[in-house]
Order: structure tokens, then C-alpha cells, then sequence
């Protein structure tokens, strides 16, 4: 088990004050000043060496993407997103480090801008978190008070500005591309790539969105060290990350553990186990709603980073793990991850806006043992139809569920179906 | 509803909002005022609530938002349609947002649904109760999952819900009582382990 010493998050739970001379307590804010000296080239590398990868779902490494920013302005200034907007079902990670921690998240920022020539960053969060942004707010405003932010930022010789901005209720505005729609204050629909943000974002302007995990764990990897990050979790996956532990488990818990941790130890150190002991589980959706669920044969041996999970065609996503008893139909479980997607489908791309209809429809007629063989194979169509036909990677995070479904559960699906059929039978039969 | 909440043909923010206003336009570059927009239909939908007991966004409200902002008043139209937090209709003092989504599903938010229903009198989602107490809204993920099943009073969320608390909450709110701290019902430390810490629990000075 990771060493206490070894947790970024030392007030995950709030048992201390979030306020900036508690936080400076913890280490935060302690020589930045020093850190910025290093230079941009040397901040880039040591966030390569890391070797952290992005924390909001799609794994991306941070460092990289960091270079792609330019290092000459053209005329227009860099800008940096910070993705808080947290709306994958089954995950509430950010949360807790924007209410508890929020001057890791605001050093981050400050940090991470620098190393890629922004001086100005916007943190964009979910409008239904009012109660945290009203606690970021006021950690921004007192960083304000204190110099560590606005001219010559904790006295680094950087200017930088932070600006929270909050959503108003659109889980697709958590995808970077309509983020900076919604920033810029329109509609939340995802634009086309290429142009990618760090050629033209925010206003036009280049830019990088990177998740609040990510950002607030910058502070910690330049204090101690790229080797430190680099040597917790496995090869290619590196360091610790939040975990989200909600569904049939007897604690549901945030909890931040090394990347690679037995998916099983970690249910069973952390969150009591699975209801009803380990052999009661009978699926787990690893990585927000979007990840693909695995049957408990998967589970019983899977580790829990980037690659073990791509490996089962799976994902780590945000580090969202749903858990489910023996006591729950995983179809509806699943339906109800299809009605969510269809919900939020903004409605730009006809795929995704009339599949995720279709989807759900279709799975609601397995739901309620009235699907035949052809109906499943319908679906499994449809999914094929929307995922990679639309402008984001929404169409695919619609799609993956049912996709992971029929794998983890294609006998007890098709079984419903053939049940569905013999009862007409012995309808017809009568 | 009653004429409380009739539509009104004319909105204009308070003299204390609309320095906010003039604050959430400083914030970003110039002539890139509109990246403001929700913030400004969110002060007036707050106004709304504070002048007439609902919070919620008339057209007269999203118009003074596009005059403000120098936009044609369908930017603003647009925007206050696309996202779920704008109210385009009256609501009731409290407005009950149950999440339904798997996570909190699979905690038991049909037990919540049923509870809010039977000690809000709302009969269906969408609609308020007679007394204009309570609106009923189905929500999708807030993402507070390990804290499940969750029910949102205005702004606050309410963590560990079972049917009994949910009737006991809103059972004060009818009688006048103010809201509690948002937070878990159950008494536990947020996102923690109910049982206790299983992390971060090594001696101080290691830890700190």
C-alpha cells in the first residue's frame, strides 16, 4: 500500500482547513519562486521524466503536451484550461481537491502556465459544484492578497491571472473543445480538430485544457522530483491517482493510491469490500460510466492503470470504479448509462444525436425482456454507427458501454433474448 | 402558480448585482465580454429568486443579459437554452434535483424519488407542489457518486441519503426551517470511508 508520505493529497478529507496558512503547512506554495527559476525547458522535461499522464480519463502524457505549446508568441498570448468540469458518472476526485486542496490546484496552475507562456489561466467547473467554487474562489482571491498571484506572481518574475468560471449544467462541455466553446460563452458543442487547441483555442488563441488532477499534482512532482512520481505506480504508469469508489462496496470512498494497484485489494483496503464479500460481485465499471464493465472473472486479477485496463479493451478513464452486486441487473445498470448519454448528446453531430436515442430505446427493450436476437444485433450495430462518425469522442464514450457489455455479458444478455422467443412460442402454441 | 411568478415585461439587475455584473465582464479580454453570459443569467436568475421566492430566468431577464453584452438577444437565448441550470420556468422555493444515474441508482435513488414525491406532494418530475414549496427535477450525475444517493436543495447537496432523511428534510423545509449544511446526512467526514480513514491516518509530523 502506498506510504502516507507518499499521498499528494494530504487533506483530502477536509480534516484540516483549506485556507492558504494550512496549505502552506502542508508544503504548498513553499519556494515557488524557485521552481520558475528552473526555466520552461527544464519544468517541460521534469514533467516528461514524471512520466504523469493526464488524469482527467484520456491518459495523454502531460509533459508532451505541455511542447506542443509554442515557445515564441506570434502576438497572441497562451492560454491554460483547467478541465473541472468532473461529469463522468462516478467520479468526484476534483471535487475533493477543489474544496479541500484548492492551493495545490492555483500552484499548479501558476506552475504549469509558466512552463508553457500563459499568462492568464481559466479553471472551468461544473455549475452544480457552487459550494466548491465558492471555497476556489476564495483560495484564488486570497492567493491574490498574498502575491501569488496577478503581477510578478509569488514573486517568480511571472505576471499570471487565474480566472474560475463556472458551467451551467452540460456534461459535454467537460470534452476540451466545447469547454472552450462554453468559455467563450456560447453553446457547449465540441469543434472540429484539427486546428487543436494548442494552435488555436481559447479566443483563437493557443492553448492547452489539462484536468485538475493533473494541474494540482504539478506543486508535488517539482518539489520532489521526477524520480519520485516516476518510481510509485508501474512502468508507463507512473505515480499515485485518486480513485473513486462508489456502488455495492460496504465504504464507498476517494481514495489515492499507486497506479497498478489490484483493483481487488484496492475495493478491499479502501471502500470494505465488495456487499456481501468478493465472491457476491458479479461487475465493475472501472473508469466512469464510458469504460467498458468487466464480469468478475476480470476483476478478480485486474490491475488498475492506463495499460492493464486497455489491455481487457477496457479503461481507467478518470479512476471511477462502479461496483455492482450480484443483487443488480447489469443491462439496467447499463441502460441507465445509455439514457444519460442520450441526455447529453448536444445534438451537433446526427450520429450521436439520433443513435444515443436508438441505443437507449434498444436496451430498454432488453431491459424489459421484450428484445429478440435481431434486436441485440441492432444495437450492437447502431454502436458501431456512432462511435468514430462524430466530431468528439462522445459517439465512442456512448458507445463503449454496450460494446463492454456484450463482451463481459453476451450469454446473459442473449439469454434474455432466447427466453423472449420461447415464451412467444408457447404464446403462439396456446 | 401564482401570480407571484407571472412573467414579467421588464428586468433589471439591482444596483449591488450589477456591480458583480461589472466584475464578471472584467475578467476576460477585451470585446470578449460575452465569455460572461453565464455568469450574468445566473446573477439574474439568483436576483429572480431573491425578489420573488423563485429562482428562475424570464425573457425580460435574458434580454437586459444581451443588451449588456452588446449581443443579438438570440446568443443569449442560445445559451440560457443549452444548459440544464437555467430555469426557463418558475420554480418552487426548494428545487429538488435527485440524481438518478447509475452510481446513485445503484444506492438506492428510487427510494429517494419515491420519498421526495410522498413528502413534497409533487406527483411528477418537472412539477411543483400546490403550496409552491418544492419543484422535482431528475438530474443526471453531480458527480458526488461515493457520496450516494444524492439530492440537491437549490444549491446545496445533500450526501447518504435514505427515504427517512429525505422526508425529514423536507418535512423542516415545509415547516420553515432553514436548509443544514449541504453535506453528508449520515455524519461522516465527506468523501472519507464511513468506517474511517483507511489513508492518511500515519502519526503527524511524517504525514505533515
Amino acid at each position: 500500500m502506498l506510504k502516507d508520505t507518499d499521498r499528494i493529497y494530504q487533506n483530502l478529507y477536509g480534516q484540516k482547513d483549506w485556507k492558504l496558512a494550512a496549505a502552506r503547512a502542508r508544503g504548498d506554495w513553499e519556494n515557488t519562486a524557485d521552481i520558475i527559476a528552473r526555466g520552461r525547458d527544464a519544468l517541460i522535461e521534469e514533467m516528461k521524466a514524471s512520466g504523469m499522464r493526464g488524469r482527467g480519463g484520456a491518459g495523454f502524457p502531460t509533459g508532451m503536451k505541455w511542447s506542443f505549446m509554442p515557445k515564441q508568441s506570434d502576438g497572441r498570448p497562451s492560454y491554460l484550461v483547467i478541465n473541472a468540469d468532473e461529469s463522468e458518472p462516478g467520479t468526484c476526485k476534483d471535487r475533493d481537491i477543489m474544496r479541500n486542496e484548492p492551493h495545490k490546484l492555483i500552484e499548479g496552475a501558476l506552475i504549469a502556465s509558466f512552463a508553457m507562456g500563459a499568462n492568464k489561466a481559466f479553471i472551468y467547473i461544473r455549475g452544480e459544484y457552487y459550494n466548491e467554487a465558492l471555497v476556489l474562489q476564495a483560495a484564488i482571491d486570497e492567493a491574490y492578497e498574498a502575491g501569488l498571484l496577478g503581477k510578478n506572481a509569488a514573486g517568480a518574475g511571472w505576471d499570471f491571472d487565474l480566472v474560475l468560471q463556472r458551467g451551467a449544467g452540460a456534461y459535454i462541455c467537460g470534452e476540451e473543445s466545447a469547454m472552450l466553446e462554453s468559455l467563450e460563452g456560447k453553446k457547449g458543442m465540441p469543434r472540429m480538430k484539427p486546428p487543436f487547441p494548442a494552435a488555436m483555442g481559447l479566443y483563437g488563441c493557443p492553448t492547452t485544457v489539462n484536468n485538475v488532477e493533473t494541474i494540482a499534482g504539478v506543486p508535488t512532482i517539482m518539489r520532489r522530483g521526477a524520480a519520485w512520481f516516476a518510481g510509485l505506480g508501474r512502468p508507463k504508469n507512473a505515480g499515485t491517482k485518486i480513485f473513486c469508489i462508489s456502488g455495492h462496496v460496504n465504504n464507498p470512498c476517494n481514495v489515492e493510491e499507486e497506479l497498478g494497484i489490484p483493483l481487488r485489494e484496492l475495493i478491499e483496503k479502501h471502500a470494505g469490500g465488495v456487499r456481501g464479500g468478493w465472491d457476491n460481485l458479479q461487475a465493475i465499471i472501472p473508469g466512469g460510466a464510458s469504460s467498458p464493465v468487466l464480469n468478475k472473472a476480470m476483476c478478480d486479477t485486474q490491475l488498475m492503470d492506463f495499460d492493464s485496463l486497455a489491455a481487457v479493451k477496457s479503461m481507467m478513464g478518470s479512476g471511477a470504479i462502479i461496483v455492482m452486486d450480484k443483487s443488480v441487473d447489469v443491462v439496467k445498470a447499463i441502460w441507465r448509462l445509455s439514457k444519460f448519454f442520450k441526455h447529453e448528446s448536444c445534438g451537433q453531430c446526427t450520429p450521436c444525436r439520433e443513435g444515443t436515442g436508438w441505443m437507449m430505446r434498444q436496451m430498454d427493450r432488453i431491459v424489459q425482456n421484450r428484445a429478440s436476437l435481431a434486436d441485440i444485433q441492432l444495437l450492437e450495430q447502431v454502436t458501431t454507427q456512432v462511435a468514430g462518425h462524430t466530431i468528439c469522442a462522445f459517439g465512442e464514450a456512448a458507445s463503449w458501454p454496450i460494446q463492454g457489455m456484450m463482451r463481459a455479458f453476451r450469454p446473459e444478455v442473449e439469454a434474455r433474448a432466447i427466453d423472449y422467443h420461447a415464451s412467444n412460442q408457447a404464446r403462439a402454441a396456446e | 402558480m401564482s401570480s407571484t411568478h407571472a412573467n414579467p415585461t421588464s428586468f433589471a439587475f439591482t444596483e449591488a448585482n450589477m456591480k458583480l455584473v461589472e466584475k464578471a465582464i472584467k475578467k476576460y479580454p477585451e470585446g470578449r465580454q460575452m465569455s460572461a453570459v453565464k455568469s450574468l443569467l445566473d446573477l439574474a436568475q439568483r436576483q429572480m429568486g431573491a425578489q420573488t421566492g423563485s429562482i428562475w430566468l424570464p425573457r425580460a431577464a435574458m434580454d437586459k443579459v444581451a443588451e449588456i453584452l452588446g449581443v443579438a438577444p438570440m446568443r443569449v437565448y442560445e445559451v440560457a437554452t443549452f444548459y440544464t441550470m437555467f430555469n426557463l420556468q418558475p420554480v418552487g422555493k426548494y428545487h429538488l434535483q435527485v440524481c438518478t444515474t447509475t452510481p446513485c441508482w445503484l444506492r438506492g435513488s428510487d427510494d429517494i424519488v419515491r420519498a421526495c414525491k410522498a413528502a413534497s406532494g409533487v406527483k411528477n418530475f418537472g412539477e411543483t407542489s400546490e403550496d409552491g414549496v418544492f419543484t422535482l427535477k431528475e438530474v443526471e450525475c453531480l458527480g458526488a457518486c461515493v457520496n450516494a444517493p444524492i439530492l440537491q436543495v437549490n444549491d446545496d447537496y445533500y450526501e447518504d441519503m435514505d427515504a427517512a432523511r429525505v422526508e425529514a428534510l423536507l418535512n423542516d423545509l415545509r415547516a420553515g426551517k432553514p436548509l443544514p449544511p449541504a453535506g453528508s446526512l449520515g455524519g461522516r467526514q465527506s468523501s472519507a470511508p464511513a468506517s474511517g480513514q483507511t489513508s492518511l491516518v500515519s502519526a503527524p509530523g511524517s504525514a505533515e
